[in-house]
């Protein structure tokens, strides 16, 4: 026992290897490994009757997508509910974590936190046919006259409840770090509500919202559950993946489609890296 | 440092990957394609060439089903709801269900390989017949056959060259549905989904799936014949984007599209749809939960389903496999799926067995308006209706459509 911690402790590299080769692994193999998966299958086609893969290289799904004028139609749609949900979210995120993290006794500040985790606890489904209930002729919202029927502005709004903790969670965190007294020496050298606010709290808030906002901006990416619940006859880019994977059985379609997202996120990432708010999390 | 070893690290795992990825690409490039070999031929479509079961022998004692939802009940969904148990105690095959939502997920579920029998539409036999997926079927070593109704063998989408490829299970046509509040006057033909669609904007319904391209294709069968259509699963490619067109314009009228009937109930419950296609199950369960709702066959008639139980060609329990196909056509079996499921029975003796004006409501037996219906088949290259000069429109491209006409 002794020796073997003896080799341990005489070679790091090992003593390294060993403590990051595991998840290394888990990381190159399943994840970045069926990511490369993905990019390997949207270069093969199908045979006319669909279901067999034939494995010869090809760019033609990727031609498609760039011709086909519907799927530029359904990226920008996509995009534009997830920069929707996106500003909605922290919107709505900013009052609430900042009454949690500054205003909020530390009792409350818990209950809260637990109060905004909750509906994370809730499956997915339920939740969306709740809202898919909200939104019905004759529903509560309608009763009020505030329904905006199934359709775009619903499927904004549903998404946006479901990924709201995703915004609040970071920028409460963010928000906990800012000390008090660097509010109150603003205030004390003159510095009204909102140059306080704009130049002590927005600066240390921008890098939690930039996190906040990797997640409900990929998530709704992502999403093609709740558009097809509450969405109208719209759709996303997820309902043409799904579509073109489980009703055409075309699963190197369905790969190149699923490749917009990925390289929304990258593109999306790479300008959040550029302003530097990454370094700060 | 230590980050550049880590993207070392992950750069080579995912090189790896890429050249085992090649590797498969050169090797396997004419292993698969099982449609390309093939004896028997049907308007140009070939089926490959798979042995077909001679005789019985023991039963193997398990079976592995592929079923829709409400095809194979053990008692387990309603304690009176029952089909497997008997045939398990009479035939000693101990029977396990798999559920699929979707044609296209049997399709994918069947290449497996891992399931004895399955219940197919006509949207998906065909591809599993050319797949190599399915085996012929002797319908002589299954004593229920007999008493099939004739008009459901033989059929384009069960057989290939008068050879059966399954049993007939049962069938049902797509009806119109409206809201007998809200349409006023009562529709009467299709038009009212389509050319008429605008009279109520916002709350027109249609099934979320490519093959609904058939009902547009077969309005325009009816309405404008210069088009030349004799098959709405058999379009070429002017008649598909005819059909296109005229689903696009609906698509502004429409609310939007079902795919499961949940969905389809609740939204006729609340009055955010009002009239489009539906199935007689959705009727009657909308019905009976007192939404004023009616459902009908236009006159000009409709796209529907039949559905057929067929045999792996990878069974290993060939023998179970044809007890369950005798068991699920026998009177006692077909009126218990018919009446659970909602549709008509394959066997004309569950007529007997079904409870009072069931069969009469679902119209089972009855020819002409079974004749009405135009079944899903899967569209593919070769013309279904017979036409050399063209090629016609792939399930492929009504999917590609299908995503288009959403927009």
């Amino acid at each position: 026992m002794a020796l073997r911690a003896g080799v341990l402790h005489r070679r790091p590299r090992l003593r390294l290897g060993l403590l990051l080769g595991p998840p290394m692994l888990w990381l190159g193999v399943l994840y970045l490994g069926s990511l490369a998966a993905l990019f390997i299958t949207s270069l093969w086609s199908v045979d006319a009757f669909g279901g067999n893969i034939e494995r010869i290289w090809t760019l033609d799904n990727y031609r498609d997508l760039f011709t086909i004028d519907v799927y530029r139609t359904i990226t920008v749609r996509t995009l534009l509910i997830a920069a929707a949900v996106t500003i909605i979210d922290a919107v709505l995120a900013f009052p609430v974590a900042l009454y949690m993290a500054k205003v909020a006794s530390p009792r409350l500040q818990r209950i809260l936190v637990i109060a905004v985790l909750t509906p994370l606890w809730a499956s997915y489904l339920v939740k969306a046919y709740a809202w898919r209930g909200m939104f019905a002729s004759g529903g509560p919202l309608d009763a009020v006259g505030l329904s905006p029927g199934y359709g775009l502005a619903a499927t904004v709004l549903t998404l946006s409840y479901l990924w709201l903790p995703y915004m609040i969670l970071p920028m409460y965190a963010g928000l906990e770090r800012l000390p008090n007294s660097l509010i109150e020496a603003s205030a004390d050298l003159g510095a009204g509500t909102g140059t306080t606010m704009r130049r002590v709290v927005l600066p240390v808030l921008f890098p939690a919202a930039v996190a906040g906002s990797i997640f409900t901006f990929s998530l709704t990416l992502g999403d093609y559950i709740a558009v097809k619940i509450v969405g109208g006859a719209n759709q996303m880019l997820g309902n043409v993946v799904y579509d073109s994977f489980l009703t055409g059985n075309n699963l190197p379609f369905a790969a190149a489609v699923a490749t917009i997202p990925v390289a929304a996120m990258l593109v999306y990432l790479t300008a959040v890296r550029r302003t530097g708010a990454l370094d700060s999390l | 440092m230590r980050r550049s070893t880590i993207t070392r690290a992950a750069t080579g795992a995912v090189l790896a990957l890429v050249l085992t990825g090649c590797g498969t690409s050169s090797g396997d490039d004419d292993g698969g394609g099982g449609g390309a070999t093939g004896s028997e031929e049907q308007g140009g479509f070939t089926a490959p060439d798979i042995e077909m079961a001679e005789s019985l022998g023991d039963n193997e004692g398990t079976l592995s089903v592929l079923a829709w939802p409400g095809y194979a009940e053990d008692g387990s969904t309603d304690k009176s709801v029952d089909w497997v148990t008997p045939f398990e105690e009479g035939t000693g095959c101990q029977v396990e269900v798999k559920y699929f939502g979707t044609s296209d997920e049997a399709v994918s579920l069947m290449k497996s390989g891992q399931y004895d029998v399955v219940s197919a539409s006509g949207d998906a036999s065909l591809r599993l017949i050319a797949g190599g997926d399915v085996a012929p079927v002797n319908t002589d070593l299954i004593d229920n056959y007999a008493d099939v109704w004739s008009f459901l063998k033989d059929r384009d989408w069960n057989s290939v060259d008068g050879q059966m490829y399954g049993v007939p299970h049962g069938y049902g046509a797509n009806l119109l549905m409206y809201n007998t509040d809200e349409v006023d006057p009562a529709p009467t033909s299709w038009s009212s989904v389509f050319d008429d669609a605008g009279t109520y904007s916002g709350k027109v319904t249609s099934y979320d799936s490519p093959i609904y391209i058939a009902d547009a294709a077969l309005y325009l069968m009816n309405t404008q014949p210069d088009l030349g259509i004799k098959d709405p699963y058999s379009l070429d490619a002017d008649q598909l984007a005819a059909a296109v067109d005229l689903l696009k314009q609906q698509r502004e009228h429409v609310g939007e599209y079902w795919s499961d009937y949940l969905k389809e109930t609740q939204a006729f419950k609340t009055g955010d749809s009002v009239i489009g296609t539906t199935w007689q199950v959705i009727a009657n369960l909308a019905q009976s939960e007192g939404a004023t709702v009616e459902a009908f066959l236009p006159d000009e008639g409709s796209t529907g389903w039949s559905d057929t139980w067929m045999v792996s060609s990878k069974t290993e329990a060939p023998n179970c496999a044809y007890a369950w196909l005798n068991h699920i056509v026998s009177p006692e079996a077909n009126a218990a799926v018919a009446e659970w499921f909602g549709e008509a029975p394959a066997n004309e003796k569950a007529c007997d067995l079904t409870s009072d004006g069931f069969c009469e409501s679902y119209h089972a037996g009855d020819e002409a308006y079974a004749e009405k219906i135009h079944y899903w088949t899967t569209p593919i290259e070769q013309c279904l209706d017979g036409r050399t000069d063209v090629t016609c429109t792939t399930y492929q491209d009504w999917t590609q459509a299908w995503t288009e006409i959403k927009g």
